[in-house]
């Protein structure tokens, strides 16, 4: 095997706001000829950084060092990209090395059709005609599978599904069939039913085009996917390098170790949920419940006479005091509009929602505030869900103020306090702005302000999607014990079914407005029922490289029988 | 636990940070910083100009003649008179320096008055919506979408009848610049409002039953605001060029009211025909540089205000040791020097590169 | 090279989610046809706040003629024009006439403000597309210039000479224009839209069409164009270096913000060449907000023609208009304010559907 990429002591600085900065801190790492090296790691890894310089894209506060050596797709020529003139980078990228974006949506130029951005890097390397392009934009369009491409190569982006603009991303990075792909978190943006197309995808592309890829991702299931060999970064440090299948049996850093076990893991939370379930007190489920759903329906109104979209669609759901019930779905599920209608965010259209024994179909918001005590909500998005311009501690007091628990935000200072201590944040972090605090600090803080009463019902709307692997596992760990101590019922909306699966009694899974399937973790995940869960539970790789592939199977043994 | 443990204590932000400009100015670099300080540079001479006219100029801005006689009509710049004398027989120097006077009345009453209506309906507008906002919103855009001059015309001849006296003129001019501007702000408040109004801390607030006035004036308002500056610096300028225009083209203040430079530039016409220069050039001028320093001011506030548009300093690959603090708090590093996100749909920037939301 | 023979993408709907604030299919001529109404509530607005403006300050005939005539000549002359009845009617009577084309009659020279507007209207409309030429060609390329090359000299050079542009007053901009080219240097006439000679040579064409190039170039004479077209020169540079300055921190702001997107990167990833990119992947997308904001530009270049007319005595409907303000003529200035909403919602309207032509999530 021939080397086609090799980083030698890289090193990447910036210049912020803040003063500079450094990204990549001697960095050395190498790339075989149809091999998959992912490179993992949390925000601020340097990973994306990483991954940017190999085709000389940083912007110009970038300042680098060391040597990024990219052999030409013969193999006969290495050359140093950092010291590239921008005519001669220009020569390499598209033809030598490509990239597959994070967001597809972002990626194609919307006001030109897919055709002719494929085209535009086939004409930029050589002087082929344009009808030989097109033929060639049509058959690379083809086999990366978008159905139809004779007729889809004049489409314009924004006529594409979500998965089928990665396919066309990942189209244009191969058109030129260059010896490497660079893939920056090329699913993240994807739901998981697709994720585990696209990289069917890029693993035909490994095996079949005999392509290099290197795979940026935070995924550890991902990776276990995918890559041939993995290199995990750290604060601009590679920590551990090693294959993929001795990373995940035998991790030597410290780091890659808490990184894999802070990993949830589908099956982990089912053995937890029974034990809850037996302890239940008998006559349990005869109380009322706190939420309840009757063929709950919700439409959002069309613009201009149009036909509104229906995202919720004949609904029925339960959740009794103290229960957890997991809400998954991909996105356009309804599963987020659920939530808000249960919060009174969003108005119900249809059917009957109860929620502390209130009718919110047809409720006024007058009726409804003084039950809002008793409700309490945890955003997705930690860095919006505070007002930037209130201290931690004034946001958490707010709802004591408004209530009337305190005069102010200095009288309601010993409650905040103890709030803070009870989702382990220092005191002093009160007096802090929130975008002095990380992201999972400030969900922390934000669970704080959603206990702040002591409610009876908590709606989580994907609490921890915006948060790193390690972070969220702790913060899904302070969720599980302040449910246990505070003994809310709770909504917990989520993606992800590993997560899901750690916290909830009941899962409830949804599909386009409508809900597929319910049961404990067990009847869910053990033995779904339902096609579309079935295809979502196989989709969803595990961090284990030989159990995924045994999955993958299972995947595409499902796909056949549909 | 990796990024929450890193984040070092950030102190609390010093006095000199906070202020606007202040901050601003330490914040700039290189051609930035040159345009911010020759805008502020300019902006200082107008306004001492305006505080200490009566000081500083040699003559009233009313004034014929003194001990040694009239000043004669058109006198070409001489020792006593550096400027020279306009038709009407006054002194170019002396009305030029009053003229920012006249100048800056109208540009505090223009601003102050449009400022608190047009970011009161705004909030309103964009907060609770319903049929008066769309009602606003289509009376609003139909005149911004109007010629202004037109407007200010039009507003003139109803508060003066096109004339007169320093408050009657100040008035007039401000009050019909008001007007135009009332749309500016409304926009701009309202956008923002609107964006602001789906932020998960508003719909925090709401879920934890703050009441509208709460959520408005604690977490709206103060957020939603926070362009304004950038605004009134731009439409400060715009007062200034619409008092001109207002008196280049008949509705100024009498010379024995006021000194305005619009005025003295309408009479100044036929001058320029003939080649005198000196009666045109000074008073023109003294527009030019006003507004350019309040331009410049503001085009630099802008561009810091912007990621995407701030430059920063550039730094050796030997500086930066200082990977353990490489958790920016707020985000990712991906995101933080390239600057953030793109173009999203439906948004875009208008001549002031203010982002307008359609 | 075998074919990868992947499973066809099972996710083929379009990701349902939110309500999408544009959608697909046939939502072009929606669009269009909504847009096209439009028009109608703005010239609506404008002309209810125009009438009702003007008539707080009295009617026009005690407006024009008050102090000349005795109150009781006055008196009579309100009636035969309707000024006494309430004013609520005389509304009602306006809107029918707007609806009829029919924008009055100017008080002093008793003609109907139509008239007027097919007189001057091409004067104007000649000096806004002139202005649009050189607004066009130095303001776009520049602003491209200017994002390319961004925080470099170049690009604080230009910048600052855009502010310099938009902050200098157009009337005097015109005066200094005047002083250095035509009185001192005499490169260019002072005033007007021709010189008499020309003048009375196309007051005498039979066909005539008001648009004085138009004009001379079918008079066949090239010294009668050179003429005209010298006219046009300082007056165009006057008012098109104010738009200029505009254009160019458009187009330098909104390619600034394109060229840091996503898709610019990754056409770069393929090779395109920094030049292309400006050219085609960062001003195309950016051209929408900056077609949208220039059709509000309208408003400011129809102010701005008023003022340089009035500088250069270029007899349009700017000139005219000052004339009817200094005569207090004001059924004459509500008529022409008038007639300029409906242009400016026109050319809004115009503007939109060129903008949304150019975005092909609109157009499909």
């Amino acid at each position: 095997m021939s080397t086609v990429l090799d980083i030698k002591n890289l090193g990447v600085s910036f210049s912020t706001d803040a003063g500079a900065v450094k990204a990549v801190d001697d960095v050395s790492l190498s790339v075989e000829r149809g091999e998959v090296l992912a490179i993992v790691g949390e925000s601020g890894s340097g990973k994306t950084v990483t991954a940017k310089t190999i085709l000389g894209l940083l912007p110009e506060t970038a300042t680098t060092r060391g040597a990024v050596l990219l052999s030409d797709r013969d193999g006969e020529r290495a050359q140093d990209v950092i010291s590239l003139s921008k005519q001669q980078l220009r020569e390499i990228r598209g033809d030598d090395v490509a990239m597959v974006f994070q967001e597809p949506s972002t990626a194609l130029n919307p006001v030109y059709t897919v055709g002719w951005q494929i085209m535009e890097g086939l004409r930029a390397h050589s002087s082929m005609s344009k009808k030989d392009a097109r033929a060639k934009a049509i058959d690379i369009l083809r086999k990366v599978g978008i159905p139809d491409p004779e007729h889809r190569v004049d489409h314009y982006p924004h006529q594409f599904s979500g998965g089928q603009k990665q396919r066309v991303v990942i189209a244009m990075a191969l058109v030129l069939e260059p010896g490497l792909i660079v893939a920056d978190e090329p699913t993240t943006a994807l739901d998981v039913t697709v994720q585990a197309e696209i990289l069917d995808l890029l693993r035909r592309v490994r095996d079949e085009f005999g392509t290099a890829i290197v795979l940026i991702t935070h995924n550890m299931g991902v990776v276990a996917d995918l890559a041939d060999r993995v290199a995990v970064m750290y604060q601009g440090k590679v920590v551990e390098e090693a294959d993929v299948r001795s990373l995940f049996a035998a991790p030597k850093a410290d780091y890659t170790k808490a990184l894999l076990a802070a990993v949830p893991y589908v099956g982990h939370g089912t053995v937890r949920a029974a034990e809850r379930a037996a302890e239940r007190p008998e006559g349990w489920a005869q109380q009322p419940p706190v939420v309840e759903a009757r063929g709950l329906e919700i439409v959002y109104p069309g613009r201009f006479g149009r036909e509104g979209f229906r995202a919720v669609d004949g609904v029925d759901l339960v959740i009794r005091p103290g229960e957890v019930l997991g809400l998954v779905g991909e996105s356009g599920s309804g599963k987020t509009t659920i939530g808000r209608a249960i919060a009174g965010l969003t108005k119900v259209t249809g059917g009957s929602l109860k929620v502390l024994g209130a009718e919110m179909h047809g409720i006024r918001e007058r009726e409804f505030r003084p039950l809002r005590s008793r409700i309490g909500f945890v955003f997705q998005d930690p860095a919006s869900s505070f007002n930037p311009l209130l201290t931690i501690g004034e946001c958490v007091a707010e709802p004591l103020i408004i209530h009337g628990h305190a005069k102010d935000a200095a009288s309601a200072r010993t409650r905040v306090d103890e709030l803070l201590e009870a989702v382990q944040l220092p005191k002093a972090y009160g007096d802090r702005f929130p975008h002095e605090l990380s992201g999972g600090q400030r969900q922390r803080a934000s669970l704080a302000r959603a206990l702040a009463l002591g409610p009876e019902l908590l709606i989580a709307d994907e609490p921890t999607s915006a948060l790193d692997v390690s972070v969220q596992a702790r913060v899904l760990e302070l969720f599980g014990e302040l449910q246990l101590e505070f003994g809310f019922a709770s909504l917990f909306i989520s993606h992800d079914l590993a997560v899901v699966d750690l916290l909830a009694d009941r899962i409830a899974v949804l599909y386009r407005g409508r809900l597929v399937e319910e049961g404990t973790g067990v009847e869910v995940l053990g033995a779904p029922e339902d096609e579309y869960t079935q295809r979502l539970l196989a989709s969803l790789p595990v961090p284990d490289p030989i159990a995924q592939a045994e999955r993958r199977e299972e995947l595409r043994r499902l796909r056949e029988a549909v | 636990m990796t990024a929450a443990s890193v984040t070092p204590a950030a102190p609390k932000r010093r006095l000199r940070d906070r202020l606007p400009v202040i901050h601003h100015l330490r914040q700039s670099v290189g051609l930035q910083r040159g345009m911010l300080v020759a805008g502020l540079v300019l902006l200082a001479i107008f306004v001492i100009c305006a505080i200490f006219a009566p000081l500083l100029a040699p003559y009233g801005f009313a004034q014929r003649r003194d001990e040694a006689g009239s000043f004669g009509t058109q006198q070409p710049p001489s020792a006593e008179h550096w400027f020279g004398t306009t038709v009407g027989g006054y002194d170019v120097l002396s009305r030029v320096i009053f003229g920012a006077q006249t100048a800056i009345l109208v540009v505090i009453v223009a601003v102050i008055l449009s400022l608190f209506i047009g970011v009161a309906l705004g909030l309103y507008a964009g907060y609770f919506g319903g049929w008066l906002d769309r009602v606003m919103v289509v009376v609003f855009d139909a005149i911004y979408a109007f010629p202004s001059l037109l407007l200010a015309i039009v507003l003139s001849i109803v508060i003066s009848g096109g004339q007169s006296s320093l408050w009657g003129g100040v008035l007039a001019a401000g009050g019909s610049i008001v007007v135009v501007f009332i749309p500016q702000y409304f926009r701009v408040i309202r956008a923002e409002t609107v964006r602001i109004k789906a932020e998960p801390f508003v719909e925090s607030a709401k879920v934890l039953g703050a009441s509208n006035s709460r959520i408005v004036f604690k977490h709206v308002f103060r957020n939603a605001t926070r362009t304004l500056p950038l605004i009134i610096t731009l439409n400060s300028a715009e007062a200034i060029l619409t008092l001109a225009a207002l008196g280049f083209i008949g509705f100024g203040i009498e010379p024995t009211a006021a000194a305005d430079w619009g005025y003295d530039l309408n009479k100044a016409q036929s001058d320029v025909t003939s080649g005198i220069w000196w009666t045109a050039t000074f008073p023109g001028l003294a527009i030019v540089l006003a507004v350019l320093g309040i331009m410049l001011v503001g085009e630099s506030l802008n561009d810091l205000a912007d990621p995407r548009l701030r430059s920063r300093r550039r730094i050796a690959q030997a500086a930066g040791e200082v990977a353990q603090t490489s958790v920016v708090p707020g985000g990712t590093l991906a995101a933080g020097p390239g600057g953030l996100g793109g173009l999203e749909d439906g948004e875009s920037f208008d001549e002031h590169g203010i982002e307008v939301k359609r | 090279m075998s074919t990868l023979d992947t499973t066809p993408a099972t996710e083929d709907l379009p990701a349902a989610g939110r309500p999408k604030p544009k959608s697909q299919g046939g939502g072009f001529g929606r669009y269009l046809l909504i847009r096209f109404l439009l028009i109608f509530p703005t010239i609506f607005i404008l002309v209810t706040l125009v009438f009702f403006l003007m008539r707080t300050t009295g009617d026009p005939i005690t407006a024009a003629q008050g102090g000349r005539l005795g109150p009781e000549a006055l008196a009579e002359l309100r009636a035969a024009a309707g000024f006494d009845r309430p004013i609520f009617i005389q509304y009602v009577e306006y809107l029918g006439q707007i609806a009829t084309f029919n924008f009055g009659e100017t008080l002093t020279t008793n003609r109907p403000v139509f008239e007027v507007l097919a007189t001057y209207g091409p004067a104007t409309f000649e000096l806004v597309f002139y202005s649009l030429i050189v607004a066009f060609a130095v303001g776009i390329p520049l602003g491209l210039l200017t994002a390319y090359y961004r925080d470099k000299p170049q690009d604080a050079v230009f910048r600052v000479l855009a502010i310099y542009w938009y902050a200098v007053p157009v009337f005097f901009a015109g005066l200094i224009l005047k002083l250095i080219f035509s009185v001192w240097l005499k490169w260019f006439p002072v005033a007007g839209r021709a010189s008499v000679a020309t003048e009375l040579q196309i007051q005498a064409m039979p066909n005539k069409t008001g648009f004085y190039t138009i004009d001379a170039i079918m008079s066949g004479n090239p010294e009668v164009l050179m003429d005209v077209l010298s006219h046009a020169v300082l007056p165009a540079i006057a008012l098109g270096l104010l738009t200029a300055g505009i254009f160019l921190r458009l187009v330098r702001t909104n390619v600034i913000g394109t060229l840091a997107t996503d898709y610019v990167d990754a056409a770069r990833s393929r090779g395109v060449g920094e030049l292309r990119l400006l050219r085609k992947h960062a001003y195309r997308p950016a051209l929408i907000p900056i077609v949208t904001v220039i059709g509000l530009q309208i408003a400011l270049l129809l102010a701005g023609a008023i003022l340089t007319e009035t500088t250069f005595e270029w007899k349009g409907l700017g000139f005219i208009l000052v004339e009817f303000i200094e005569s207090r003529d004001y059924v004459a200035v509500q008529g022409i304010v008038v007639l300029l909403a409906v242009i400016v919602a026109v050319t809004n309207f115009i503007v939109d559907i060129i903008a949304a032509f150019i975005d092909p999530r609109v157009r499909y």
